[in-house]
């Protein structure tokens, strides 16, 4: 047995440095299906509790949707369970390319190729098309996922400050002489909720020859007038010459992802990308989901409007009961609290009064930046938001958060 | 002569800061404090090998090593 004392102290160590920072994770188990309420074990071997859920990415409420889940039924008597192989030996169905014309006709782009996840998209897409003569520009806040995939990619790589057109176009400058310039970004940005600039980003990537790609991850089937994304908001569908997204949030929540864009682009990584060619092919019951997730939003604009209607309610009333938010219109409203130890004990409580919602701090977000990220749904009802936004303002209360700025609160709890 | 350390410290302003962040001293931790991600690095590292003819390798160019203005002087001069 290789596995020593040694090397069994050296795991211990770490994670008891996990443990000491404060930075140890602990999944919570949830008894029921993905919705607006859920019953939660918490703690591990208590009795499940019914409360009320404010952090989960089912934007549109679609998770448990009845007509998704009859489709995935169907989904699973017709083609199975699983392909047992990749796409490329003998591991696509009529339903993958069904779902790959489909994804490209709402997204408003030329192709799609479909990966295992989007973190798997975003992981293989750089790899497959750009080479060492080329540059990556991307916002300093993009998800640890393009991160990740930038760093398998030989092209180089710059940043700009987040949303800062003025430094994008000095980078763009920079880097004019390289082969391939892409500017990296999120449509919408998951920890603070703010929307890219795609229009502007568009303009510049036009006048310095640059490719523009956009993760529309917490944006697909809910931002801009028919839920298309970023793109549609800002008035650039055709312009987005690569596109990620995923299907385990808003488009029914369970998992897969894309790229969608050029065509020359998604055959290359139809040629190229690791994470397509050396993983499984998407589950069945899982394509025939999403299939009927992108029919229901192509029939109706029903939930994205339900989900901006409860978006603002919830914005306008903890606004107005005093809480410090960030800036935007999106369904994730970040509760800023700046403080690790109150963001946690603020969770802890809401949880006590029935709500459940997730504190952040650093290295997720920023040092002093701590907060709850709350994250609204269409699924979510106006009893429910009422009742958590009552259990936010009696737990805003006891710390005597409420009116109070930024600075006072960091006088009052440090940051 | 110009001082180094003002040099970079002016860089890291105005590449890295914004009006929330901009009280940044020689012994600001940058890397650990988390005002520069270890994936903006790169910018700090091209330009301090431009700007001082110098090639920092790959090896030495640790999150460490560009945690304050104070330690990248020593990294530069190092190298110089």
């Amino acid at each position: 047995m290789a596995y020593s004392d040694k090397i069994k102290e050296i795991y211990q160590n770490q994670l008891s440095g996990i443990h000491e920072a404060g930075l140890f994770k602990q999944e919570r188990f949830i008894h029921s299906t993905q919705d607006a309420e859920i019953e939660v074990e918490f703690p591990a071997g208590s009795s499940p509790k019914k409360v009320i859920n404010v952090c989960a990415n089912n934007y549109l409420g679609l998770s448990s949707h009845p007509e998704v889940i009859k489709a995935a039924h169907e989904g699973l008597d017709t083609r199975g369970y699983g392909m047992s192989s990749v796409r490329f030996i003998c591991g696509t169905q009529d339903i993958h390319r069904e779902l790959e014309t489909k994804v490209t006709e709402f997204l408003g782009t030329e192709d799609t190729i479909l990966f295992p996840s989007c973190m798997d998209a975003n992981a293989g897409v750089f790899e497959a098309i750009l080479t060492s003569e080329d540059i990556m520009i991307s916002d300093r806040l993009v998800h640890a996922s393009i991160i990740d995939g930038m760093r398998l990619c030989a092209a180089q790589h710059d940043t700009f400050k987040h949303s800062d057109m003025a430094h994008l176009e000095k980078k763009l400058q920079l880097h004019a002489n390289k082969r391939l310039k892409v500017v990296i970004n999120d449509g919408v940005y998951s920890m603070d909720g703010d929307t890219a600039k795609l229009d502007e980003m568009a303009a510049l990537c036009e006048k310095y020859d640059a490719l523009l790609f956009v993760d529309e991850s917490h944006s697909s089937g809910f931002i801009g007038k028919t839920g298309r994304g970023t793109h549609e908001k800002c008035g650039v569908m055709g312009k987005i010459d690569i596109i990620t997204t995923t299907f385990g949030k808003a488009l029914g929540g369970a998992s897969g992802g894309c790229v969608s864009g050029r065509k020359e682009i998604v055959e290359m990584c139809r040629q190229k990308a690791r994470p397509y060619l050396f993983s499984n092919t998407i589950a069945p019951v899982v394509v025939s989901g999403v299939l009927r997730v992108l029919d229901i939003l192509s029939q109706s604009t029903e939930y994205r409007d339900k989900l901006e209607k409860n978006t603002k309610f919830w914005r306008k009333g903890l606004s107005e009961a005093g809480f410090v938010l960030k800036d935007g219109d999106t369904p994730i409203v970040p509760v800023m609290l700046f403080n690790a130890k109150l963001a946690q004990d603020f969770s802890k409580d809401l949880f006590d009064l029935g709500i459940y919602a997730i504190g952040f701090f650093f290295p997720v977000v920023p040092q002093g930046a701590a907060r709850i990220r709350t994250q609204i749904s269409a699924g979510h009802e106006m009893h429910h938001l009422e009742k958590a936004l009552d259990a936010f303002i009696q737990v805003g209360k006891k710390y005597d958060i409420l009116g109070k700025t930024k600075q006072e609160i960091i006088e009052m709890y440090g940051n | 002569m110009e001082d180094m350390k003002e040099v970079i410290l002016e860089y890291v302003i105005e590449e890295y800061c914004d009006e929330e962040n901009d009280d940044v001293t020689f012994d600001t931790p940058l890397i650990s404090g988390g005002i520069v991600d270890s994936f903006s690095m790169v910018s700090l590292k091209r330009f301090l090998e431009n700007k001082y003819k110098i090639s920092i390798p790959d090896a030495d160019a640790s999150p460490e090593a560009f945690d304050t203005v104070k330690k990248i002087e020593v990294l530069v001069k190092r190298f110089q």
